[in-house]
């Protein structure tokens, strides 16, 4: 029997000595792991959740949509209607540096107005948006078959459309309705593409019911002239989406007339500030976590470290009998420090796999695409920082139980006997 | 074997420092057995521990096997706590959680001898003391007298050079004293170094030599 298994039978003995003390003691390490793990799964699900929702739109994304003015201005009334045009695109473009994606945007009846639809010889009300192919960029999406409007479709005035999953499935149920067709007021398009949502929840549904057409078709066929319903542009990497979005309003209130000061007569948005917000919240939760879940973990190393200083007192004579005998103190630090590591390892070990556990069966009873958990679960690389914690931890646990072990005096402890 | 010359040693006591061995000359040859004796605080047991290398010294010197012992690293004293020195306690100080065989082996255990080897010395040694058929009782299941021949088989495990006691029988009955020393009486005739410190006459009559200590210094020596 090889030396290094004959020093674990010994720390084995010593444990088994106190079995009831070792597994309360063991209980607090374990709960601590667990509770950390659970946390950390409970909270990167959380944050899934909400990212799912978001289903990867960019984060500096701007929308910017005409209103009405407020404000009289160069001999013109309060009240006067903004049309944006397709020449203020080119001309965002040119004059507004650090854009990524620009795309005019227009949706038939209004914002979020849903439209009769014809299709398969069923009849639904689903929102038709005119849309141009570099959208996908900004509000990712998956096809599910064919593909989405293309260049072509735009310069040729294609009359196709690429319909979400769920006007596909009310139309067609799980036949592709690529190549089929869909009438919308009176106008026949094609359909391409199909696609589902990247993203979840209210938002990841409504854009499953909507269905997209090239946006110089949609201008063409619903006879809107060189209208644009609104500008949805993303900055690139660098670009700050507040000072997009600011720069865009100034340029198109300069094109359009509009008061400087008149701000009802542009609406807009940026994603950034939500997104910051979010990510301020996330990062306040991980860091909670963290804190909660060290402190927890680290109550139960106290745990083991106050169990281990009873045991060394409780084995003062043995100890300075193991030194009479030829025990040297870094032999008794390595003996308490292998207890202490068994001791922490073990439980924090089963703590680890049974919070993983706990979560897979957590994910599979909610779902792995609960809007609100988002598939919980833990990231190999906090198994791997735990797993090393725990080593840090017990050797913490043992630090000073071990030196007070090695600080006994053989002539104290066997006079103590 | 062992040899001290002006051996001082004194222990912090109240502010102050209590000098408990004051200038020790000592000369114990190879195989001979010495009985130290003394009365309570004459310092017997601090020179014993000196002696087993459990506590140091302040001045003079303490030559070992022909090795000085002064301001030795721990790692050696424990070394030579194991391999060269064997301790017979009064209270046997045998751990109660393991058997007899394994609390022989346990100095074997720190000369890294593997498991196997280690328990069959232990078994032997426990042969040698007549205890063959004890292997696997505990301490809690021997008597007095048992108990005492498994600390002594576990001082002769590693074929110490000496052996120290501490009032090995003073934990006795009679009968049962004059048995262990019968055991020891052999240990010094196989050629081991024997030194016991014990208050009891009959005890040192034993001894090749005794020598008596007051107030950390010899005083007479027969």
């Amino acid at each position: 029997m090889s030396m290094a298994l004959d020093t674990w039978l010994e720390v084995w003995e010593v444990v088994r000595r106190n079995r009831l003390r070792t597994l309360l003691t063991m209980g607090g390490v374990f709960w601590g792991m667990f509770m950390l793990l659970l946390m950390a799964g409970f909270g990167k699900g959380l944050e899934r959740g909400v990212a799912n929702s978001l289903g990867g739109r960019s984060s500096n994304a701007v929308f910017v949509w005409s209103q009405s003015t407020s404000l009289a201005y160069r001999g013109m009334r309060p009240g006067r209607e903004v049309d944006f045009k397709n020449a203020d695109l080119p001309a965002i473009r040119n004059e507004v540096s650090g854009i990524e994606v620009l795309v005019p945007r227009m949706q038939l009846g209004g914002f979020r107005n849903r439209t009769e639809i014809v299709g398969n010889g069923k009849t639904g009300a689903f929102q038709v948006m005119g849309d141009a192919p570099d959208l996908k960029r900004i509000q990712p999406m998956s096809m599910r078959s064919g593909r989405f409007i293309n260049p072509l479709d735009m310069e040729q005035e294609r009359k196709v459309a690429v319909i979400g999953a769920q006007v596909a499935k009310e139309f067609w149920g799980e036949v592709d309705p690529v190549g089929d067709s869909i009438q919308c007021n009176g106008v026949w398009f094609r359909v391409v593409g199909v696609f589902d949502s990247r993203q979840s929840g209210d938002t990841g549904e409504r854009a499953e019911s909507t269905i997209h057409i090239p946006f110089a078709t949609f201008q063409r066929a619903f006879n809107i002239g060189d209208s644009v319903g609104w500008i949805a542009l993303t900055g690139q990497p660098d670009a700050s989406a507040v000072a997009l979005e600011e720069e865009v309003r100034q340029l198109l209130a300069k094109r359009h007339r509009i008061h400087p000061d008149d701000e009802p007569a542009i609406g807009s948005y940026n994603a950034e500030e939500e997104w910051r917000q979010l990510q301020a919240t996330f990062a306040g939760i991980r860091l909670f976590v963290v804190i909660v879940g060290s402190f927890t973990l680290l109550s139960g190393v106290v745990g083991v470290s106050n169990i281990l200083l009873v045991t060394v007192r409780e084995r003062t004579s043995e100890i300075g009998l193991r030194r009479a005998l030829g025990a040297t103190q870094g032999q008794v630090i390595r003996m308490i420090l292998r207890e202490a590591m068994v001791l922490v390892g073990v439980a924090g070990y089963a703590g680890l796999v049974i919070g993983v556990a706990f979560l897979e069966l957590s994910r599979w009873l909610v779902g792995a695409d609960n809007p609100t958990l988002g598939n919980p679960q833990v990231e190999l690389n906090l198994v791997l920082i735990s797993g090393i914690c725990l080593l840090f931890a017990g050797a913490l646990a043992a630090w000073v139980p071990a030196r007070r072990a090695a600080a006994i005096s053989p002539v104290e402890a066997l006079r103590a006997e | 074997m062992i040899k001290l010359s002006g051996l001082r040693k004194s222990y912090a006591s109240g502010g102050g420092r209590l000098e408990v061995l004051k200038g020790l000359d000592l000369h114990i040859r190879p195989g001979e057995s010495v009985a130290i004796m003394g009365s309570s605080g004459s310092g017997k047991s601090t020179l014993l521990n000196v002696l087993g290398l459990l506590d140091g010294f302040d001045e003079g010197s303490y030559l070992l096997a022909d090795q000085d012992m002064k301001d030795l690293p721990e790692v050696d004293s424990a070394g030579i706590r194991s391999r060269t020195l064997g301790f017979v306690f009064q209270s046997f100080n045998l751990l109660e959680t393991k058997d007899a065989i394994e609390n022989v082996a346990l100095p074997l255990y720190y000369q890294q001898v593997r498991r196997a080897e280690r328990m069959a010395q232990a078994r032997a040694m426990l042969e040698r003391v007549g205890l063959g058929d004890r292997g696997d009782h505990r301490p809690s299941q021997l008597s007095g007298g048992q108990k005492q021949r498994v600390a002594i088989a576990r001082a002769l495990v590693s074929n110490p050079k000496v052996i120290l006691a501490d009032e090995p029988t003073g934990a006795l009955d009679t009968a049962t004293s004059h048995e262990i020393m019968d055991l020891l009486d052999e240990v010094q005739q196989s050629g081991i170094t024997l030194v016991v410190v014990t208050h009891e006459p009959d005890i040192a009559e034993r001894m090749q030599r005794t020598i008596y200590l007051r107030d950390g210094r010899i005083v007479d020596e027969l």
